[in-house]
């Protein structure tokens, strides 16, 4: 039961990330891009005023999964850095964080576009 | 039909508006919630699978967007995720699987136009600004976190 409560939360904090997207594309007309990049800075600046923080422990992956998720990684991961590291950290601590990401993104990207074939339109 | 032939273009434009986007918004909203729900439980389920196997919290978390990362792009590759997308919408934009695949797709879109400047320079066609803005803003936190410790 415990296991299906954590799920539906997951579900339900993950899904309405969506939907504010979703309602965002059909009333404004805004592109995928810019939805991508309101995201994640929007995920980068919660996390710095301590809001984002509270929906990952309570949404776990629902989170965490989305593209403000990304943003919470570079803003915890810059913060982290500061503290060990001091001001290099500023530089270093946001990327360190999501290295695994972008580099898998990258890699798997570029694998995919070698074997796969474009579409005709 | 009570459709007035007076009405004015306003009037009119306000009129078709009515018509064309009130059923689909909220189809649109709920197969974005769904798809995005599901998506994010995916990723909880990969996150609960590695924990049992003993990987520490932080590597679970790389583990995870790894393997979703990965899965975005193969469901690309294979054509699957735009088909997807057409009825997700937001739902498979916002998840990490998204960001994948607006890395995926413009690559195997213009790798016909050469490797270099083709598959290369497109492949951040959209993900390049998100880096750009998602970077710009971790080291703006960054500092003003450094200030704050300084002064504190």
């Amino acid at each position: 039961m415990d296991i299906f409560i954590e799920y539906l939360k997951v579900f339900v904090v993950g899904g309405l990330i969506c939907v504010i997207g979703q309602i965002l594309i059909d009333k404004t007309k805004i592109t995928p891009a810019r939805i991508l990049v309101l995201f994640l800075t929007m995920g980068v600046i919660l996390t710095a005023i301590g809001i984002y923080k509270p929906i990952v422990d309570f949404g776990g992956a629902g989170a965490t999964v989305p593209i403000s998720g990304f943003g919470y990684s570079l803003a915890t991961g810059v913060m982290k850095e500061v503290d060990n590291v001091g001001f290099l950290g500023i530089f270093t601590g946001g990327i360190k964080a999501t290295a695994a990401g972008i580099s898998a993104a990258i890699v798997f990207g570029f694998l995919a576009s070698l074997f796969a074939k474009p579409t005709i339109k | 039909m009570n459709t007035n032939i007076n009405m004015t273009n306003q009037e009119y434009s306000d009129y078709v508006d009515k018509k064309a986007k009130n059923s689909p918004i909220i189809k649109n909203v709920a197969l974005a919630f769904l798809v995005g729900g599901i998506i994010c439980m995916i990723g909880q389920l990969i996150t609960d699978i590695f924990k049992n196997f003993g990987f520490s919290k932080d590597d679970t978390a790389i583990i995870t967007s790894i393997s979703l990362i990965f899965l975005g792009a193969f469901l690309t590759s294979i054509n699957l995720y735009s088909k997807i997308g057409k009825f997700a919408g937001a739902g498979s934009i916002i998840p990490i699987t998204g960001f994948s695949n607006s890395v995926v797709a413009p690559a195997i879109e213009f790798k016909t136009e050469g490797y270099i400047l083709g598959l290369g320079a497109n492949m951040f066609k959209i993900a390049g600004p998100v880096l750009v803005y998602g970077i710009s803003s971790s080291v703006a936190v960054g500092f003003i976190y450094w200030l704050i410790k300084l002064f504190m």
